[in-house]
């Protein structure tokens, strides 16, 4: 029951909380850029969430099992962007085979998706965090993910409504999204300080 | 290799006004609000990034005829995780205190969309010479919209710059400065602010 209550804390946490978009600006160019249609940015969150889940697991694995043994601490970023843009190149690959109208509405933020932040960050912060414990790894990888969607889905929805209002001429496109984004992390505020 | 005509006055100018960083590409967001939140830390990331920026320009500059189109992202992302560690490692040794405030976004510049989007769109197509000095000014031009930024919600956050106070002794700070809040409007203004000033509709 103690695991379960633990892995559930941290889920929310990662989701609400600590929400790498929110509060740790990780994965801001997508956030920024892909969330002009809703579906598109929700097709891309699942995609972010798949990968981030694999590598999330992957990359703990490597820094327990093999790193850390070894003393290979100093290739650890390397090793990490390597599993990262193999991850990618394994969904590319799939979607390319089962799913092409997917892979087609996709175009080039698939291959993109090697560079966002919030992957290598959260595989970064796991290793901070100094979490020990394979099933947390799990589940916060996937929060993250989760998170990350909820985000993006959020600021896509707002988007959609922002292209009706009148908004100045030199603040329209760029500058109101951001903006909006930090008016979003004021409301996602309230949560700080609920589960650490 | 069709545009090859870019030359190194080009690549000069480009990087600090045309196609300043951040302000007129809108890539490079994650370290940029996240590091800004005081003077000191920001221009010790501008910096690095400008060191891995040269390192990896002149490093793709000389393997650009080797490269796969497929393979293409994996080989910049590796050659940038690669000076990353460097410079880690040497903040680590020689800054300690400033590595521990900058913590994960050191390595989170190996996913600088700056960095990787010079690679591809410069320094794979140009030689050394132009890669470097596009590496060089556009390493400056970001450094100095993040010490820009920076300067803003420092002054505003604690009425201090570089530590030295400088506003009024009754100054009341504005706490949401410091919160990610204040990185994403202040930011947002100055996006408007440039627009504005340059006359461009988006």
């Amino acid at each position: 029951m103690d695991t379960v209550y633990v892995l559930l804390m941290a889920f929310i946490s990662i989701v609400i909380v600590n929400n790498l978009v929110f509060t740790k600006f990780l994965g801001t160019c997508p956030y920024l850029g892909v969330s002009g249609r809703l579906d598109m940015a929700f097709g891309m969150g699942m995609a972010v969430t798949f990968v981030i889940t694999l590598a999330g697991v992957m990359t703990w694995l490597i820094d327990h099992m093999i790193l850390m043994p070894y003393g290979l601490e100093v290739t650890r970023y390397v090793c990490y962007i390597l599993v990262i843009a193999g991850a990618v190149q394994l969904v590319e690959m799939y979607l390319r085979k089962f799913f092409p109208p997917l892979y087609e509405s996709f175009g080039i933020f698939l291959p993109l998706i090697t560079t966002n932040c919030a992957i290598l960050g959260l595989c970064i912060f796991l290793y901070v965090w100094n979490v020990n414990n394979f099933l947390e790894a799990a589940v916060l990888s996937f929060g993250a993910g989760v998170g990350f969607t909820i985000a993006i889905c959020i600021m896509a929805g707002i988007r959609e409504q922002l292209r009706f209002a009148d908004v100045p001429d030199c603040l329209s496109g760029p500058p109101i999204t951001l903006i909006t984004a930090g008016l979003l992390t004021l409301a996602f505020m309230g949560f700080a300080g609920m589960i650490k | 290799m069709a545009d090859k005509t870019m030359t190194a006055s080009e690549a000069l100018i480009g990087g600090l006004w045309t196609e300043i960083p951040v302000l007129r590409l809108i890539l490079g967001m994650c370290p940029m609000l996240a590091v800004t939140t005081a003077v000191k830390p920001a221009l010790t990331m501008g910096l690095s990034v400008l060191f891995v920026l040269v390192c990896s320009n002149i490093m793709v500059s000389f393997m650009r005829k080797l490269l796969k189109p497929h393979l293409r992202i994996l080989m910049f992302t590796l050659t940038i995780a690669a000076f990353v560690t460097i410079a880690d490692l040497f903040l680590r040794a020689f800054t300690p205190q400033m590595s521990e405030i900058l913590g994960p976004y050191v390595p989170l510049i190996i996913v600088n969309c700056i960095i990787i989007a010079r690679a591809e769109s410069c320094a794979s197509k140009c030689g050394i010479w132009v890669s470097t000095v596009d590496a060089v000014s556009m390493g400056m031009g970001f450094t100095i919209v993040l010490f820009i930024l920076a300067a803003i919600r420092e002054l505003l956050a604690a009425g201090t710059i570089c530590d030295i106070p400088v506003l009024w002794k009754g100054f009341v700070p504005w706490a949401a400065m410091r919160m990610p809040v204040g990185a994403f409007i202040t930011l947002g203004l100055m996006l408007g602010l440039v627009n504005a000033l340059t006359g461009k509709k988006s």
